[in-house]
């Protein structure tokens, strides 16, 4: 594994680490720190005093207000210089401004909790970390050196030179720690939450969606583009020939070159139909989920038994998506599995789709391994759904689906 | 005996192909039309001794066709109805299935149009009362069922694959080239592993046909 942190880089072996980047790395973070803390120490002091000493005039009211916004550009400094000891890059937390110009800005960024915890973030380095930095320096590089140098009895400077030296030893190790622990806390701090990232993710998600969805109609208009054009054509032309072979005489050459020509036409049609369920499913759109399966389970060269009962219709998209789900679980089981019989299960439970798949086939199936498994995955994600497979060597491979089906999606 | 027809199919070229092919097989086509409500309409205006009706339709352009097919028979459930289809899955033929026991229903593949006499004839029996389900839909259930259907031996299920076709005994013996005894043998074997109960023999070989249809 490469390492990516300043605490990851402490669990290697000594030589290694003791010859890397990462001690130099470390001491520039918390050098750089304990400068910029000084920095923004002071600035933030006169910001204070100036805003409470104009106060009177209200230009002090400007002073105030940027005394609250500091901790934003502070923030953005600590990320970027996170860096240092930390190579995963920490983003932004913040939204857009709802709208152009500075108002917006200014509102969007008071109502952040973001904001509020850079804030937070900037007095606590000022009134704590900072000075810790300063003495983890101080404990780890001044002290040894001082008593390196210290000439406390000149008999003795030979002994207190080892000493120091001795205590000098551990510095890259106590620095790194250190580095290390306050990147943990910078990032814990500084990264976007969870639900932050989540309304960058919502557009990607919507605009993922949307795409699916096109690709969706485009698929139905081609199915039903082949349905309404060529399949009722070449009926009519195996009509045709029909018709045109009762009027034959029979045994005669004409006669068999109609029969052969009808042949051509079957078989054509045989494959037209299986190439359009291939598009589209129509029997989805329209007799739904558990028949579509069923019909899945037909075509399975591994018996498989259907179980779904859902007390209604669910959403198109979720319908879709369950469908290629199943279709490719079925597969994998067809071409891999070894297995014996296959089970699919489906419940409605509130406005959750669970499918289960299981079978009884050698296990060992691997999500990560087949495109097949992980372009699932992707599939699922649009809607927000999960999946999760259980396959042991061995088997039984169990693959749970959970689709969320919001009302009106 | 000529009947008189009514034909639903949204495409014209296939809709006079029908026509033609019925009258040329000696019935009269009294309504020919496009759309499912127009089926409806023309059924009850006109009281046709059998229905020729297309799945996928307008207005919905999903399975109008059937579902108009399927409330006539409820309303009607002696009236013949014979769909025709470009699906094998086997929950359209089920929803035509079980409305009015089954008596006097087909569910063909488009497929089978082409081999004309064939067609005439099915049609002709769907009107006399007999269920004809397509052979490929056939096949397809009995991949499907499991049970009890697993318990037939491969001969009974081509017994029983032709009288879902409507077939009579006495057909079903020559087409597989066996005597009419053999089959009888076989059928009355199907009625015990099916677990159907002795009654009218007729209405057991319809029991036996759906018996595969319905989950």
């Amino acid at each position: 594994m490469h390492t990516r942190t300043a605490w990851q880089a402490l669990a290697q072996r000594p030589l290694r680490f003791l010859t890397s980047a990462w001690p130099w790395r470390s001491l520039a973070y918390l050098v750089s720190g304990v400068l910029v803390g000084g920095l923004v120490g002071t600035v933030v002091l006169l910001l204070a005093a100036a805003g409470l000493v104009l106060l009177i005039v209200l230009v002090g009211v400007l002073a105030i207000l940027a005394l609250l916004l500091s901790g934003i550009y502070v923030a953005r400094f600590e990320r970027w210089r996170l860096r240092l000891v930390d190579l995963d890059p920490a983003p932004d937390p913040h939204q857009q401004p709802t709208g152009p110009g500075p108002r917006a800005w200014l509102t969007t960024r008071l109502r952040e909790p973001a904001t509020w915890r850079e804030l937070g973030f900037t007095a606590l380095s000022l009134v704590g970390l900072w000075w810790m930095d300063l003495g983890v320096l101080f404990g780890a590089l001044a002290v040894p050196v001082i008593v390196m140098w210290s000439p406390v009895d000149d008999s003795d400077v030979w002994g207190l030179a080892v000493l120091g030296f001795i205590l000098l030893l551990p510095a890259p190790y106590t620095i790194t720690a250190w580095a290390g622990a306050r990147a943990a806390f910078t990032r814990a701090v500084l990264a976007p939450r969870d639900d932050e990232l989540g309304a960058q993710l919502r557009e990607v998600r919507a605009s993922r969606a949307r795409l699916m969805d096109a690709f969706e109609l485009e698929r139905r208009r081609i199915e039903r583009d082949l349905h309404d054009g060529a399949q009722q054509r070449l009926v009519s032309l195996s009509v045709q020939l029909g018709l045109a072979g009762l009027d034959a005489e029979p045994g005669s050459p004409v006669a068999r070159h109609l029969a052969a020509a009808q042949e051509q036409v079957a078989l054509t049609l045989q494959e037209l139909r299986a190439l359009i369920r291939g598009v589209h499913p129509q029997v989805l759109t329209d007799h739904g989920l558990a028949d579509a399966v069923g019909e899945l389970a037909t075509l399975s060269q591994v018996p498989v038994s259907v179980d779904i009962r859902l007390p209604q219709r669910l959403p198109p998209p979720v319908e879709v998506t369950a469908y290629y789900v199943v279709a490719e679980a079925l597969a994998n089981i067809a071409k891999h599995s070894g297995a014996g019989r296959a089970e699919v299960t489906g419940r409605l439970h509130t406005d959750l789709l669970v499918l289960e798949i299981r079978d009884d086939g050698t296990g060992g199936a691997d999500a990560t391994a087949g495109s097949g498994l992980a372009g699932l995955a992707d599939r699922l994600s649009v809607l927000e759904g999960r999946m999760r497979l259980s396959s042991p060597p061995g088997g039984p491979t169990l693959l749970h689906v959970e689709v969320p089906c919001h009302s009106g999606s | 005996m000529p009947l008189r027809i009514v034909i639903a199919e949204d495409s014209v070229l296939l809709r006079e192909g029908l026509t033609s092919l019925l009258e040329r097989f000696g019935h009269t086509v009294v309504a020919a039309v496009g759309d499912a409500p127009a089926l409806v309409a023309a059924v009850t205006a006109d009281r046709p001794d059998l229905v020729v009706t297309d799945v996928r339709m307008p207005p919905g352009h999903s399975d109008d066709g059937l579902r108009a097919a399927v409330t006539l028979r409820q309303t009607d459930p002696d009236l013949p109805v014979l769909v025709l289809s470009q699906y094998v899955e086997q929950s359209y033929a089920a929803k035509l299935l079980d409305t009015g026991g089954g008596h006097a229903v087909g569910y063909l593949l488009k497929d089978r149009v082409g081999a004309v006499a064939e067609f005439a004839q099915a049609a002709e029996r769907v009107a006399a009362g007999a269920t004809v389900v397509d052979p490929e839909v056939v096949r397809q259930l009995l991949r499907r069922r499991q049970d009890p259907l697993q318990r037939l031996s491969p001969r009974e299920r081509e017994v029983l694959e032709l009288m879902a076709q409507g077939q009579a005994n006495a057909a079903i013996a020559r087409g597989l080239f066996v005597t009419e005894a053999a089959v009888n043998k076989h059928v009355s074997s199907i009625f015990t592993k099916l677990d159907l109960p002795p009654a009218g023999d007729q209405h057991r070989r319809v029991l036996a046909v759906l018996a595969f249809l319905r989950a």
